[in-house]
């Protein structure tokens, strides 16, 4: 059966720089720049290759979160627990550890504990469907850090730090150079990248947060789909929660507040919006380290913790802005 | 001065970006007339509508109410001035009560409070002005689509309208609801409303209209009268070409049997459903609004769960429990609701063809953009999409148009059985033809088809072999020699017949 008409359909999309430079990451970019810019300002010791690792060393442990991050929210879902999910691995591991089980061991614990706490989310996402993403995991949020409450107290747990390897992993340098959690995140991210872009699975994402039914009555697994990202988004907080655990030697029930905003940050800033189905993998890239750059940066010239809050929120709420800003400029320009 | 029309519209122009949405259109409405106005998806009629409501301010023409000219600056002017618009798609309050959405905006005020009682009490009036048969304190979201419109009129009576726009009204109304909307209409014309009905159905305006005025392609082609002019002529006038056959239906040497059900019952909707369908063949489910039609091709589908009976595809049984499962065994739907269940509007024409069968083109894990494409292409040339390119998103195309891309996105998996919910259901009547053209292509190339459709002459002129249900139960089937209007009919209203014999 051919078209009557033989009317051709063009299957190539055209190249155009207009585009690629009006596109979101590039503006991510020049504002990446700019920071950058403003930290060389800051410090003559930054713009060198122990300088940039030290700063990108102060926040990549968190970024570990992003990645998984970057699926939930493609779906149109939410997971606002993380920072508890990184807490209890991190309490889990430390008390394994202080218990006196061998180092390994409690790293697998950690892992395990974040599984299980991504999958306990991700069952009752997909179960109860008819329920917010963001009502579940504020409830699981505060069950998870409660639970290191109760097994912390107002204790720590330390001595992480007595062995040496798990010391390295997040203060170790490959060939004294390149740190081994960049090393680690930059792997990881890849295989992030792939998964969200270039399989089949990543599809599906897309087009779950664009349309959730219309998704299901193309033959998609939607509640698998979701499941199994709750399930990675817990494991992957576990994942942080070791390299925090291994940064700070010691831990205690206040580790990882506010990280989860930290994460959805992140990729809101990367264009990957709430609403479900937008944004790419790279723009949240760009994101973590214009982020975490600007807050190094910040840090050296001793801004307060307060007032680097103030910063970030504003540059979000900014940023969320400007693609409707620009729309309405090219609304006004017709009328 | 006073003029013979209540409403004149002289050369208005909209531009949108990138588009003329009205180019120098004009429409004369007299007083007390029911006037049609017609034309295909995209011709300008809702941007028309929009600018005389004061939504879209027009940047050519002029607007006369009553000799007088006009310039609204909003909706609310027009509102003021008497000009109420009932849009196809009811803008309601779903948790409100009748009364609250009636009075929405001009709630019945004494001393800051809200007057209750008066309120209710002017509503009931209302709704007793329309026959209706629910009361104004009922929630809103409780209502059929059809009682939800009688409040848009009963809203339009209450702001004492005199022109009242009603943009699709019968869009999605059954055949007893439209007679009743039909009913409504005169009488408010008989009370001295001037109505512009705007419609994609000839019945509506054949019933109701004196004048139609036509648009195609953002411009006006003219106003007939509609006992002089003939159906052929107003379709070319729409279509600027002619259509020869509206229903070019194949003769199909029918196939072996493909798919057959047996007693599916769901609790609540449907019990003891049976039929088959053979290879070649179009088989017509018909029936009215809550005959549980779209109900029973969602189960066989996998969206909902079945109770109990059994499926079986070429002789044998299959268990469906998701949509995925009815892919693979070779079911394809083509839903009612393709805005919301098929298609993703945001995408582009390509992703949304090649979605549900992404692993074909490339593998298990990873997708293939390039097979991708050369695929939605084809796929996409094949139903002849008018499109300029597959990363078109699907949300620019016309009605006529998303559905070629929904079925351009069925024939990408193998299938063996088509099932068809309202195919053309909101499609103007040029790509209306096309879809029917194209369907009796499917069928040619061995596709069982089933179609449910409640537009009778559609129905009548494709099917091999028409199911009428009703209330959940098939209540009769008629080959297409038998069948009839008044038969299929019958068999659809079988039930309420039988409760007022006994009664």
């Amino acid at each position: 059966m051919a078209g009557k008409s033989g009317r051709e359909i063009i299957a190539e999309q055209p190249f155009s720089w207009k585009h690629l430079l009006l596109r979101w990451e590039s503006m991510l970019i020049l504002l990446l720049v700019v920071v950058n810019i403003m930290n060389i300002a800051i410090s003559d010791k930054y713009w060198s290759v122990t300088g940039l690792f030290r700063a990108t060393n102060s926040f990549l442990n968190i970024a570990f979160m992003v990645l998984p991050m970057c699926f939930v929210l493609v779906l149109g879902d939410i997971d606002i627990s993380v920072g508890s999910i990184l807490a209890f691995s991190a309490t889990m591991l430390g008390v394994t550890y202080n218990a006196g089980a061998p180092m390994i061991v409690a790293v697998l614990v950690a892992l395990l504990t974040g599984t299980v706490c991504g999958c306990i989310n991700g069952v009752i996402a997909t179960q109860f469907t008819e329920l917010n993403p963001m009502i579940i995991t504020f409830g699981t949020q505060v069950v998870y850090r409660g639970l290191c409450e109760i097994i912390l107290g107002d204790q720590s747990t330390g001595g992480l730090n007595n062995v040496m390897w798990f010391s390295n992993l997040y203060w170790g340098k490959f060939g004294g150079v390149v740190p081994y959690m960049f090393i680690v995140f930059v792997l990881c991210a890849i295989v992030f990248g792939i998964v969200q872009h270039k399989t089949t699975f990543g599809r599906r994402m897309y087009a779950i947060g664009a349309n959730r039914e219309a998704a299901r009555y193309s033959g998609i697994n939607v509640q698998g789909t979701r499941f199994v990202v709750y399930v990675i988004t817990g494991l992957f907080a576990g994942v942080a929660a070791i390299f925090t655990a291994a940064s700070m030697g010691s831990i205690n029930n206040a580790v990882g507040k506010g990280t989860e905003m930290d994460a959805i940050g992140i990729c809101v800033l990367g264009g990957i919006l709430t609403d479900g189905g937008k944004g790419n993998f790279i723009g949240a890239m760009i994101s973590v380290f214009l982020l975490g750059l600007l807050e190094y940066g910040l840090g050296l010239v001793n801004v307060s913790s307060n007032v680097m809050l103030v910063i970030k929120g504003a540059l979000l709420v900014i940023s969320v802005m400007i693609p409707n800003l620009k729309i309405n400029v090219k609304k006004k320009k017709i009328a | 001065m006073a003029s013979e029309y209540v409403l004149e519209l002289k050369e208005i122009t909209k531009i949108f970006p990138g588009v003329k949405a009205l180019d120098k259109v004009s429409f004369q409405l007299k007083a007390g007339e029911i006037h049609a106005l017609m034309g295909e998806n995209g011709a300008g009629k809702s941007t028309f509508i929009k600018v005389i409501t004061g939504v879209h301010k027009a940047d050519g023409g002029e607007m006369y109410l009553n000799g007088e000219k006009v310039d609204f600056k909003g909706p609310n002017d027009s509102q003021a001035a008497g000009i109420a618009a009932i849009y196809q798609h009811v803008t309601a309050y779903p948790h409100l009560s009748v009364a609250e959405n009636i009075f929405m905006g001009h709630e019945k005020v004494k001393h800051g409070m809200i007057q209750w009682k008066e309120m209710y009490a002017e509503a009931d009036k209302l709704l007793a002005q329309l026959n209706a048969d629910f009361k104004s304190t009922a929630e809103m979201g409780t209502l059929s689509v059809a009682q939800q419109q009688m409040v848009e009129i009963a809203k339009a009576l209450s702001s004492n309208a005199k022109i009242i726009i009603m943009d699709e009204p019968t869009a999605s109304l059954t055949k007893n609801e439209s007679e009743n909307l039909y009913r409504i209409a005169e009488k408010l014309r008989d009370e001295g409303a001037s109505i512009i009905f705007i419609s994609h159905r000839f019945e509506d305006m054949y019933r109701l209209a004196t004048r139609v005025t036509v648009f195609r392609d953002s411009k006006y082609v003219g106003t007939y009268d509609v006992d002089k002019i003939s159906n052929a002529d107003l379709i070319t006038a729409m279509v600027g070409r002619e259509i020869k056959d509206m229903f070019p239906k194949p003769e199909i040497q029918l196939g072996e049997e493909v798919l057959r059900v047996e007693n599916l019952s769901r609790e609540g909707f449907f019990k003891d459903v049976s039929f088959s369908v053979r290879k070649g063949e179009i088989l017509g489910l018909t029936g009215l609004v809550g005959a549980r039609r779209t109900e029973v091709i969602q189960t066989i589908y996998g969206v909902e769960k079945l109770d109990s009976g059994k499926i079986f595809l070429d002789g044998k049984e299959v268990k469906i429990k998701n949509p995925r499962d009815a892919i693979k065994n070779g079911i394809g739907l083509l839903t009612e609701d393709r805005s919301n269940l098929g298609l993703i509007l945001d995408w582009g024409i390509g992703r949304n063809i090649t979605l549900t069968e992404i692993e074909k083109y490339g593998n298990k894990v990873f997708t293939n953009d390039k097979a991708e494409r050369a695929a939605a292409k084809q796929l996409a040339e094949e139903v002849d999409t008018k499109a300029v390119s597959i990363f078109d998103k699907v949300s620019t195309l016309s009605g006529g148009n998303q559905q070629k891309v929904a079925v351009s996105k069925i024939l990408a998996s193998d299938l063996k059985v088509l099932i068809m919910d309202e195919p053309t259901k909101g499609i103007d009547v040029g790509a209306k033809a096309e879809i029917y053209d194209i369907m009796g292509q499917l069928a040619q190339r061995g596709y069982a088809i089933i179609m449910i459709s409640s537009e009778m002459p559609e129905v009548l002129n494709m099917s091999d072999r028409i199911i009428v249900m009703c209330e959940g139960k098939i209540t009769g089937e008629l080959s297409r020699e038998e069948a009839t209007q008044e038969g299929i009919l019958k068999y659809a209203m079988a039930k309420s017949l039988k409760n007022t014999a006994e009664n």
